[in-house]
């Protein structure tokens, strides 16, 4: 039975929104999470005013157009999010350890749905995406030794509409509802689901869409144009080309997702007939469309994680990565066939065996670079000196993890195993095994790896190592019963069981989840103790784990401009090759440096953006009419806006290096 | 353990500072790209829709095919004035440049006139995009044209006070080139429309 | 040993801003007028072929109708947008290959998937005829 009230008349500047959109009237969980976060917000927001930092905020993040500072706002929203789809996931586990045969768990079948929609599409969109671009744009540049990304402005734009599609779906919690038709919304197409939910997710997902897009042509012409003098494409780090192939599936992809879902909206704004029942439509054509947007999203999300673990092996092997070619190529047959294998998500709905065998046999073809990826990793780490910090725990726990969630993959791609296994529970296990092995780990250990260059400190070990080790331990316990009980013919996306042997399963599962919860406690407390041990953690060399690659030649933190002087890259590991030759830092002949301005149109487009999208979620016309030709008109005033750049004065880039020697000599006491 | 003897003398650093070659054009040729999919899942989605009348009109019975010859004309005539604009352009004639532009707006806008006045036609007719799945598609795919070149005659009126303001600086310049692919992608598109929609769609 | 160097040329950004990097590629007014009229020629002889009711087979005038479509295609692209392999490095050429690659695997892919689940999924529909308002009436 779902909340919605019977249709009234439409508000003329209201549109569709009542007191009974309100969802915490009658919801006392979601009254609960209301009141924590205002409670949290009006704190952060205190603080802010206490400690007067409204102004720099503003000034200096909100605005700012360097990819360091957007890279970093990326994985803190990462971060933030990350918190709400795991709070999702815990939900999810506490009620499928509870609800058996006559008790029926303590949330309703729709709130429910709601969830497991939500914990999919915040995870994917709105934390594995921030991440990995908050990443791609933070390094990118710094590994090709440049001093910014190709648009500085878009760079900042395409952060804050992203951020807007998160403010859409954190809204419709206190405002309406989310959907329930999953994370890809395959059921509960237009007309027959007319509630809010699923405008919040077409909404979300086409303001943060736009972000991803224009990021993704940012950081290709970046890596095309932008390489320092020397550095050809294959002598680029692999991190790098990872990034550019997954930029190209960027490009190449979301457009799929956005003609997608306005076909979708064109069906319940218009009430024309694009995947209807009725008058000639065709749902499955969704499913066909989406997929071919979803297959490479996920290779957009674990092709730069690829990336990372690369990075990771060579330096703590002190070795060079094994069979860089054959990396590189690897991962461009990666992107080019992960465009061929979509129907592998539907092989059910019926396309016949000659379909289904192509797409299978594609699909297991794709595993075979990646098979090829893993071999070079390990030859990497064969006969190299190895370090096990906590980057390369992540990184020898992903090669067993991730291992085994590909294998389960190869299973599912042969389509008579999967007519068995579709929308399992096995399911459920492989993607997670690949998702959390793979990209979960890799931020992880990125985010270990870089974070002494982008705040000057190392993070402390110990608690790393916790967190390393109660996530791994706990996705096991949290998965393990998953394939089992998918093996065992369990559906998803059921919140009650009538089966009473299965509840085993699930308590056991729900105990993984604990595990992991201790693990991203114990990463929290790794960030606030190692904020508090800065000093004693401090990274004075800029190159604390004696890397290979270009980002390790500046300060920790690198000054806004990266480079004083252009770096010319000789051979692949530029950094390393310029070690080995007994590189010195110049220390005279300062020059200007041309640099982009901060600019605070980038936020006021996108908010107008989601201004406009939240209107036409309430059906609120005129605000819809006005926030669009306010955002169209917005971008043409920008657009009269010439002045972009501006010069930093020699002798600040002076200062700056100086200090920097400064700092150096101390170190090499 | 490092070489202590140096291999040979490598420069890190050149002389001059490089400068960055700039990436608009290639910026928004990659955009264009991704505008190119975006019409290859609408086409897709015609293609898979597009026989399926509902028992309502078909395109035999609705497509007036001298309205869209007519139409392409207007397009691809708007594409050769889009050409002179360049042309004046490269001989830094801003005067000449303007006009040039500013009868292709004509061109577009006589386009998106007649286009309008055919859609009113068929919604009168009750061809509506509600009418069958084939209408929807048609309807969207060349609307979602029809809205491309609306964009793009606000950018031309944007950028000709642009240009009579500044002048063809290169920043206008480099604005005008990207004008310039769009309008062009544009027409390569509508040669798929006018094809696969309005010529196949009447067979 | 130190990269002792004289330092490094103070440069105008704006005069320096690559004129010949930023002019783009050269049109000439013989080049839109040869697109201009093979695109005429081309867009002519599909719309008469049609009209006309020149070749009987469907199927042939589809074919037809495409081979035309894309030689205007590449008309466009060489003539007007200035398409070749020397542009920016070769990376417009590089990405539009992509792209075709991408949209034609898009295309027909889905054709194919959606051809092959229509004729198994609703078997009352014979596949890839045009339905008659009398055949529509008849299906449940």
């Amino acid at each position: 039975m779902t909340e919605h009230t019977p249709a009234a008349a439409p508000h003329w500047l209201l549109g569709r929104i009542t007191w009974d959109s309100i969802p915490m009237a009658h919801e006392p969980i979601v009254l609960y999470t209301f009141l924590a976060t205002m409670l949290g917000g009006l704190a952060v927001v205190a603080a802010l005013a206490r400690f007067r930092l409204w102004g720099p905020l503003w000034k200096d993040w909100i605005c700012s157009i360097d990819h360091k500072r957007i890279g970093i706002m990326y994985m803190v929203l990462g971060l933030v999010m990350f918190l709400r789809g795991f709070a999702d996931a815990v939900m999810m586990r506490l009620q499928q350890s509870m609800a058996f045969g006559e008790s029926m768990g303590y949330l309703p079948p729709h709130h429910y749905d709601q969830i497991f929609t939500a914990h999919g599409v915040i995870m994917i969109f709105f934390v594995a995406m921030p991440f990995v671009t908050g990443l791609m744009n933070y390094l990118v540049p710094l590994q090709i030794g440049a001093r910014d990304v190709s648009f500085p402005f878009l760079n900042n734009f395409s952060f804050w509409m992203t951020a807007g599609g998160a403010v859409l779906v954190m809204l419709s919690l206190f405002l309406g509802e989310f959907s329930t038709a999953g994370w890809l919304a395959l059921s509960n197409l237009g007309a027959q689901n007319p509630g809010v939910g699923l405008d919040y997710y077409i909404w979300g997902l086409q303001v943060a869409g736009v972000g991803t897009t224009l990021s993704g042509i940012n950081l290709i012409v970046t890596i095309v144009k932008m390489r320092a003098p020397g550095m050809s494409l294959m002598k680029m780090p692999v991190f790098t080309w990872t990034a550019l192939c997954t930029n190209a599936l960027i490009v190449a992809s979301f457009p799929v997702l956005t003609a997608a879902l306005v076909l979708m909206s064109l069906d319940r704004y218009v009430g024309t007939n694009f995947f209807t029942n009725d008058l000639g439509g065709n749902a499955m054509l969704y499913v066909n469309l989406i997929w071919i947007w979803g297959h490479p999203e996920v290779y957009i999300l674990v092709l730069p994680c690829f990336g990372i673990f690369s990075e990771v092996v060579a330096t703590f092997s002190r070795k060079r990565l094994f069979g860089y070619t054959s990396m590189v190529y690897a991962t461009v047959c990666i992107t080019v066939l992960s465009y061929l294998v979509w129907l592998h998500h539907f092989f059910t709905m019926g396309s016949g065996a000659t379909v289904n065998t192509f797409f299978g046999i594609t699909t297991m073809i794709i595993s075979i670079p990646t098979g090829a990826k893993i071999f070079n990793w390990l030859f990497t780490m064969y006969k190299g000196r190895i370090r096990f910090t906590v980057p390369m725990l992540w990184t020898v726990g992903f090669m067993c993890t991730f291992a085994i969630g590909g294998m389960t993959g190869v299973l599912l791609a042969v389509p008579p195993a999967d007519f068995v296994l579709h929308n399992s529970l096995f399911l459920i296990a492989h993607f997670h095994n690949v998702i959390i092995g793979g990209v979960v780990f890799a931020v992880f250990a990125g985010i270990n790896y870089w974070y002494p260059k982008a705040f000057g400190y190392r993070l402390d070990e110990f608690w790393g190592k916790c967190s390393f080790w109660f996530w791994l331990v706990g996705f096991w316990v949290a998965f393990t019963p998953l394939y089992i009980l998918g093996l065992m013919g369990v559906t998803r996306r059921v919140s009650h069981f009538e089966d009473a042997s299965l509840q085993i399963w699930f308590v056991i599962a729900a105990f993984g989840a604990a595990l992991i919860a201790l693990g991203i406690a114990s990463f929290f407390i790794q960030l606030f103790v190692s904020y508090r041990r800065r000093d004693a953690l401090r990274d004075v060399t800029g190159d604390p784990w004696d890397g290979r690659t270009l980002e390790w030649a500046t300060s920790s933190p690198p000054p806004q401009y990266n480079f004083a002087f252009t770096p010319v890259a000789h051979e692949i590991d530029a950094w390393w090759d310029m070690k080995k030759h007994g590189y010195q830092r110049p220390l005279a002949g300062f020059q200007p440096i041309h640099m982009p301005a901060n600019t605070g149109a980038g936020i006021v487009i996108a908010g107008l953006s989601t201004v406009f999208g939240f209107a036409m979620i309430w059906h609120m016309w005129p605000l819809a009419a006005a926030s669009f030709a306010a955002t169209v008109l917005a971008s043409i005033i920008h657009t009269f806006n010439y002045q972009r750049d501006y010069h930093i004065p020699a002798a600040e880039v002076a200062a700056t290096e100086a200090a920097r020697t400064q700092q150096l000599a101390a170190a090499h006491v | 353990m490092s070489d202590t003897h140096a291999l040979t003398t490598r420069a890190y650093h050149l002389a001059h500072e490089p400068h960055p070659e700039n990436g608009t054009a290639l910026g928004f040729w990659l955009y264009l790209m991704s505008d190119c999919l975006i019409f290859a899942a609408l086409f897709a989605t015609y293609g898979v829709l597009g026989r399926s009348y509902a028992g309502g009109p078909t395109g035999a019975e609705l497509f007036d095919l001298p309205l869209v010859a007519l139409n392409t004309a207007f397009l691809l005539l708007s594409s050769i004035t889009f050409g002179f604009a360049m042309l004046q352009k490269q001989q830094n004639k801003v005067g000449g440049t303007l006009a040039w532009l500013a009868i292709t707006g004509l061109f577009g806008l006589c386009f998106l006139g007649l286009e309008l006045y055919e859609f009113h036609h068929l919604i009168h007719q009750g061809a509506g995009p509600q009418r069958s799945a084939f209408l929807s598609a048609f309807f969207t795919l060349v609307a979602t044209h029809g809205l491309h070149v609306t964009f793009g005659l606000v950018w031309l009126v944007v950028l000709m006070v642009q240009i009579a303001r500044h002048g063809l600086i290169h920043e206008n310049q480099r604005r005008l080139m990207c004008l310039s692919m769009f309008w062009h992608f544009l027409d390569v598109v509508w040669i798929g429309v006018f094809t696969f929609v309005y010529l196949m769609g009447v067979l | 040993m130190s990269a002792s160097h004289t330092p490094p040329h103070a440069h105008d950004a704006h005069h320096h801003g690559g004129h010949h990097h930023d002019a783009g590629p050269h049109s000439t007014l013989s080049g839109y007028m040869v697109g201009f009229v093979l695109s005429v020629i081309l867009t002519a002889i599909p719309f008469w072929l049609v009209m006309g009711k020149v070749i009987a087979d469907k199927g042939t005038l589809a074919l037809v109708l495409g081979a035309f479509a894309v030689a205007q295609v590449l008309v466009h692209m060489v003539c007007f947008l200035h398409m070749n392999g020397k542009v920016e490095g070769g990376w417009t050429l590089l990405s539009t290959l992509f792209t075709v690659v991408f949209v034609a695997v898009g295309i027909a892919g889905t054709l194919w998937v959606m051809f092959h689940m229509n004729a198994n999924m609703m078997p009352t529909h014979a596949p890839g005829h045009a339905h008659t308002p009398a055949a529509e009436q008849r299906a449940p």
